[in-house]
Formats: C-alpha cells, sequence, structure tokens
C-alpha cells in the first residue's frame, strides 16, 4: 500500500489557490440550503410503500407487497415467471429471519438448482453465479423516490448476485424504505463516523441493467440483468 | 488518442458536421429527448434552482480545499489496502498504469466508459504495454471497432445509427442479425461477458470520490462498471483531480444532479461506490486495487478566474441545449470535450494554439449557463476566452486581426467613413433581390451561405438623423 508523488502533486495545487497547504482543519460548512431533505419529508410508510410501487412502473420492474406468510409464494411466482431452473441467493441470518431457508430446501428437492452464497465455497460462488438464470438478494435501504435497492455487498451478498444471472429478485423488509438517497447516506457517513467500516461495495441497484446507446432506443438488459422484480416484506 | 480527436482545419470539421444530415437529424432528436428529460426531472422536484444553489456551494468549496480533500481521500484509500498514484502528466499516469500491466503480466484489460481515460490515451498505452484493452460501455465498444472518437460525453456513439453499427458488428465480429437495437444490445451482451470474465485487469474512471472514507463511485446504466469492479482481480479506477466530495452526504445531492441533469432519471440503473480492496471472507472484488489521480493541466485553471469550470460534473445538459452542438455535432470541437463546456475547457487544458476557434463555437445564447447544474458561468467563461484570444494578438486569425486594425482606421476617419456607407448599397445593388442578398461578394459570401442579409438602405441614419 502505496501512496507515490503526493507532496509536489498537492503542494501544487495549494500554491495554485495561493496559500499553504492544508493537512487539516477542513470543516464542511453548514450549506445555505438543504433541497434533499424536503423530498416525501412527511411519508408514512404505507406511502413510501405506494411511490415505490408507482416507481417500478418507470423503472420496468415487477412489485408485489407481501407479508411473510405470502412471501415463499410470491417468489415463486416470480421464480416461474424468469423459467428459474439455477438460482443464487445471497446467505447470512435473514435467510432464517424471513423462513427462505425451508423454501430453499423445498425448490431443491423439487429439483430446482439452489446455490447460496457462502465464503467457503470461493471461486465457486461466481461460477454459479454467471450461469444462474435468477439472483435473490435483502434490500439493505430502499429508496422509494427512485425505485432503489441498496446492498451493502459483503461475504453474505457477493457483488455478482445482483449482477451476473439473467433476472434480479430483491426481497424489501418493508422497514428499510426511506424517502430518498439522502437517507442512506446519512446512514451510512453516520457508520463512518461512528468508526464502522463501510462496506466494500455499496450498490444502488435502480431495476434491471439497460442502454440507450444505439440510436437513443431503450434496450433493457445489456451487461446486467434483463429483468428485475421487487418484493416487499411486511416486517414490523 | 488524448483529448485531441483531429488535425483537419476547424472550417473542414465543422463542414463535415454541417454536411452530415444523418447526424444531424440523430444529434437533433437525441437533444430533445436528453432536454426534456432533464427538464420534467427538474420540474418534478419544484425547488432545482435550490438544488443547483446547494450543487454550486458543494463544488466551490471543494475545490477551494481541493488539496485537503484529496489528502484526506488518499489516506483512507491506503486503509482499506488501496494504493494511490499522483500524476501531474498524463505520461504520468499511463507510466504508472503500463507499470501495474507488466507487474501483473496482463494479457487483457476490460474498461468502462471514462472521459479521464480518453483524455490522457490511456488505451494505446496500455497496448503498448503488451495488453488487449477492450471497450465495455456499449457506445465506447462500438466506437473502438470502429475506430472512431466520440462526439458527446454521455452517449459517445449519438452520431452512429443502427444500420452502421450492424455493419460494424457484421463486418468486426461476424455478426449476422438484424439492425434492431435490441438484438443488436444481446449480441453486445454475449461477446463481452466473455471479455469481462477473461480480463485480468479491470479500469474505470471515477464520478467521484468519496475523501472522508476513499470510496469511488460510478454513475452507469449497463451495469459494465459492476462488470468491471467485479470480476477481475486487480483494479485500477482513474479520476480528475477535482472529482472528489468530502462526504457520503455530498455525494448524494452530487448523484442526484447529475443522473437528472444528464439523462432525466431519478437515479441511473447502477451507482457503484467501492473501497479499496475486497474484505476478509468476500470472493468477489479486487484483491490489489489502484487509484490513479490526474492533474493534466488542471492545476493551472485552479486559482486563475476559469475556477469553476472545474465544477463540471460531466453531465452533458450544456451539450444538449446547445445551437451550435445541433449543428455541427461532436467531432467539429475537434475535442473529446465538445459543446460548451468542451469549448472553454479544451483551450484551457490543451492550450488555446489548437483550439482558437472553439470559444466561437456559440451563439452566446446562455442555454447552456442556464441548465448547468452546479451553475457554471459557461457563456460568460466563452466571452472571456475570446477577450484573451483577442488582446493577446498572435492568437487571433490574421484575417481578423488585419481587418480589425483595418476597421479601427476606417471607423476613425469620418470621411471615409461616410463615403462607403453610402457606398454600400449602390456597391452591393447587384447581388440582391426584393432587397435582400442571397449570395454575397468577397466576406460577405461567408455570412450568405447560411442565410440572406439585408440590402443597406436607401438613406443611411446619419443623413435620415440630420434630415429630421
Amino acid at each position: 500500500m502505496t501512496i507515490k508523488n503526493r507532496d509536489s502533486f498537492l503542494d501544487n495545487l495549494a500554491g495554485q489557490l495561493g496559500r499553504k497547504r492544508n493537512t487539516k482543519g477542513v470543516e464542511r460548512p453548514k450549506w445555505s440550503i438543504n433541497p434533499q431533505h424536503r423530498v416525501l419529508k412527511d411519508a408514512t410508510q404505507d406511502e413510501l410503500v405506494e411511490v415505490l410501487e408507482t416507481q417500478c412502473k418507470e423503472i420496468h420492474t415487477d412489485f408485489i407487497s407481501t407479508d411473510k406468510k405470502g412471501l415463499a409464494d410470491a417468489l415463486e411466482e416470480f421464480i416461474d415467471k424468469y423459467h428459474g431452473k439455477s438460482i443464487v441467493s445471497a446467505g447470512g441470518p435473514r435467510i432464517n429471519e424471513f423462513g427462505l431457508a425451508q423454501l430453499y430446501e423445498k425448490m431443491a428437492a423439487d429439483g430446482k438448482d439452489i446455490h447460496l452464497w457462502d465464503e467457503e465455497k470461493g471461486e465457486e460462488n461466481k461460477v454459479f453465479a454467471e450461469h444462474a438464470d435468477i439472483g435473490i438478494t435483502f434490500s439493505d435501504i430502499t429508496l422509494a423516490e427512485s425505485g432503489t435497492v441498496t446492498l451493502f455487498n459483503d461475504k453474505y451478498n457477493g457483488r455478482s448476485i445482483s449482477l451476473l444471472p439473467q433476472s434480479y429478485i430483491a426481497i424489501i423488509p418493508k422497514s428499510t424504505i426511506v424517502p430518498r438517497m439522502t437517507q442512506a447516506t446519512e446512514k451510512i457517513h453516520q457508520q463512518h463516523q461512528n468508526g464502522q467500516l463501510v462496506s466494500s461495495c455499496v450498490s444502488f441497484v435502480t431495476g434491471p441493467s439497460n442502454s440507450a446507446d444505439i440510436e437513443m432506443k431503450l434496450i433493457v438488459g445489456v451487461h446486467g440483468p434483463v429483468a428485475a422484480s421487487y418484493v416487499v416484506v411486511e416486517d414490523a | 488518442m488524448g483529448i485531441k480527436i483531429s488535425y483537419k482545419p476547424y472550417n473542414e470539421r465543422v463542414k463535415e458536421g454541417v454536411d452530415n444530415s444523418f447526424m444531424q437529424q440523430a444529434v437533433a432528436s437525441a437533444q430533445g429527448r436528453f432536454r426534456s428529460g432533464r427538464q420534467n426531472r427538474a420540474d418534478e422536484l419544484g425547488d432545482w434552482e435550490d438544488w443547483r444553489t446547494l450543487g454550486e456551494e458543494i463544488r466551490t468549496h471543494t475545490l477551494q480545499n481541493i488539496d485537503y480533500y484529496l489528502q484526506e481521500l488518499s489516506e483512507n484509500v491506503v486503509k482499506r489496502g488501496g494504493n494511490v498514484f499522483f500524476a501531474e502528466t498524463k505520461e504520468e499516469a499511463n507510466a504508472y498504469i503500463q507499470e501495474v500491466v507488466r507487474k501483473k503480466n496482463a494479457k487483457k484489460v476490460v474498461k468502462s466508459k471514462s472521459m479521464v481515460t480518453e483524455e490522457i490515451g490511456m488505451n494505446e498505452a496500455i497496448e503498448a504495454a503488451g495488453a488487449e484493452i477492450v471497450e465495455s460501455d456499449l457506445g465506447e465498444w462500438i466506437l473502438q471497432l470502429d475506430n472512431d472518437p466520440p462526439s458527446h460525453i454521455v452517449a459517445p456513439s449519438i452520431h452512429k445509427n443502427k444500420e452502421q453499427i450492424q455493419k460494424t458488428f457484421a463486418e468486426k465480429k461476424g455478426y449476422t442479425g438484424t439492425d434492431k437495437p435490441e438484438e443488436l444490445g444481446l449480441f453486445a451482451r454475449e461477446q463481452l461477458r466473455e471479455e469481462f470474465l477473461d480480463a485480468d485487469i479491470g479500469i474505470t474512471g471515477c464520478n467521484f470520490a468519496v475523501a472522508e472514507s476513499g470510496a469511488v463511485t460510478f454513475v452507469t446504466n449497463e451495469g459494465n462498471a459492476r462488470m468491471v469492479t467485479s470480476l477481475p482481480d486487480t483494479q485500477i479506477t482513474v479520476m480528475g483531480l477535482e472529482r472528489v466530495v468530502p462526504t457520503w452526504e455530498e455525494l448524494d445531492v452530487l448523484v442526484s444532479l447529475l443522473t437528472r441533469a444528464a439523462v432525466g432519471q431519478k437515479l441511473t440503473s447502477y451507482v457503484t461506490s467501492i473501497t479499496g480492496t475486497r474484505l476478509e471472507g468476500e470472493t468477489d472484488g479486487p484483491e490489489e486495487y489502484h487509484l490513479v489521480i490526474v492533474d493534466n493541466g488542471r492545476s493551472k485553471i485552479l486559482g486563475s478566474e476559469f475556477q469553476s469550470a472545474l465544477h463540471c460534473i460531466r453531465c452533458a445538459a450544456c451539450i444538449n441545449v446547445c445551437p451550435v452542438y445541433r449543428h455541427v455535432g461532436g467531432h467539429a470541437y475537434g475535442s473529446i470535450y465538445p459543446g460548451p463546456i468542451g469549448a472553454v475547457l479544451t483551450p484551457l487544458l490543451d492550450g488555446y494554439e489548437d483550439h482558437k476557434e472553439l470559444p466561437y463555437a456559440s451563439s452566446l445564447c446562455g442555454a447552456c449557463t442556464e441548465v448547468c447544474p452546479v451553475k457554471i458561468p459557461l457563456h460568460e467563461q466563452l466571452i472571456r476566452h475570446r477577450q484573451i484570444i483577442v488582446e493577446d494578438e498572435g492568437m487571433s486569425p490574421v484575417s481578423e486581426r488585419i481587418a480589425m486594425k483595418g476597421f479601427a482606421k476606417w471607423g476613425a476617419s469620418p470621411a471615409a467613413y461616410k463615403m462607403s456607407a453610402a457606398a454600400a448599397r449602390p456597391a452591393l445593388k447587384p447581388f440582391s433581390r426584393h432587397e435582400t442578398i442571397k449570395n454575397g461578394p468577397g466576406p460577405l459570401k461567408d455570412w450568405t451561405v447560411n442565410r440572406d442579409f439585408p440590402l443597406p438602405a436607401k438613406q443611411t441614419f446619419r443623413s435620415w438623423f440630420q434630415k429630421r
């Protein structure tokens, strides 16, 4: 781990600004205006779910809202829709909390190829994800305004799960829904201030991948998933 | 390639643009979509001006303290297992990247779309180090196959139509499908998936780096930057020195401004922030990470009257409203940075000598300034460029210098002025029809090629005024 050429480079910048280098003591000012806090400021949790559902139409994403009991059915519905035979899912404690472990066992018994992301399995995780039909993860923070799931990628939730398979399903615990990106970045900022390690990869994912590089025509599904769906689960 | 994309003279580049009716149509329609997308998103927020004010405040503070924030950033990247290289020139940046390529004995490097890597000519440097370089953004991949420079900073292949793209895929990659965009996109997906899996090194640009924690953020729709940062074991991020924000909270504001101003989306499909190397237990993401921070002429702008040009977040909103860009297209600017921001930045980064016409590629209508999400006074900076070019006689075109000197003498002599004002109408009469000149003589020709010129009035203003 090295830093090269820093002093001459930064001394030059300070010189251009007509002063000596500032190596400490620079404070972020209090900004004169903060419009980001006004967005959906007084919305209830149910209203945020509605905003999210409406936004899903704009981002070509299927949406369903259910409770813990209905989660298995909802997932099966999307898995059928995407013709899912092989499925890679994030691991971790929430698998049991939301009763997914049983669902996956049942599916495996029905002949589906299920892979839980597991640090012990190393490279095999990526290889499976690359050929999988569907990737499933939980959302850590969900942004109603833009229809975005925020993933703190880690040893349970590999970056590839929401990226390499043909289709992607995000399970959204209702309590994770916030108005917009502002609340997510505030939380990350706070975590950092509290000395917690920020995730090596924070992915804000908004629907399937797309491109408009050919004659400005929308192509849904370029490098990432071709289809995406969100399942909101009551978890209060 | 570098910042300069053509050795043809400006007039020739403009003529090529003006004569390319497909390109003009494509650009006009793209501009229309981008503009209405941006406008809808701004209207929906209802307080867009407040957002712009905040954006400007954040950028101003950050650039005023850029040395501090870059130091903080570099320390945090190292804390998370990365290496940081500060490159004053493009040569230094490329040499460092080549060293990584050689040390890793890399055969294939895959990259996502990045203007700064275009600016420093990184692709050629990597090839010179013995590795293959693959562009993975759909638009950039098309251009790479065709060996064509980008003409827009957000939609690089905006000047090409689907038939041309089909032909390129067929010739270069054996494509046999139709010219449907979906089918072309699917073909690119399949071809590029193999490249991602095969690559030894992944390289990205950087939309914003977060000083407080060492994260670098990529704003994309296709997901190629996620591929590049998830699959290869070694990664390099190349960023212009101005591309930093103090904390995650400012990242929110600038990303929100960028996606709305650039493509009219509340957020793009992927906004991805990666920090250093993968952590223990993680199986994707890099095990070796390098951040290359590039000056390449930027520091000269710092502390100058053009400092706010460094506030640019590369959204291209100014390009999308520019009437001149609409007519001449991106390639006419001869720079990888076209449009109003390109006309401001290119002479600053690469000198006036090769780019002195660019500040004149503007009608000064001010639409660019009005849409800029961080309030850069673009058209005022273009006027200032013109003043500098004219003040420094050596830079302005010879014909303009002679004309200006002649005008000064002529205008200073009342007799000469009076005589020529009275002579203008009879002299031009033979070229006119219905009081209008459609094909003027001499210097007037450049004007009348594009628009009509009115025949001078029968009575001069002075004589009208005297007889009044």
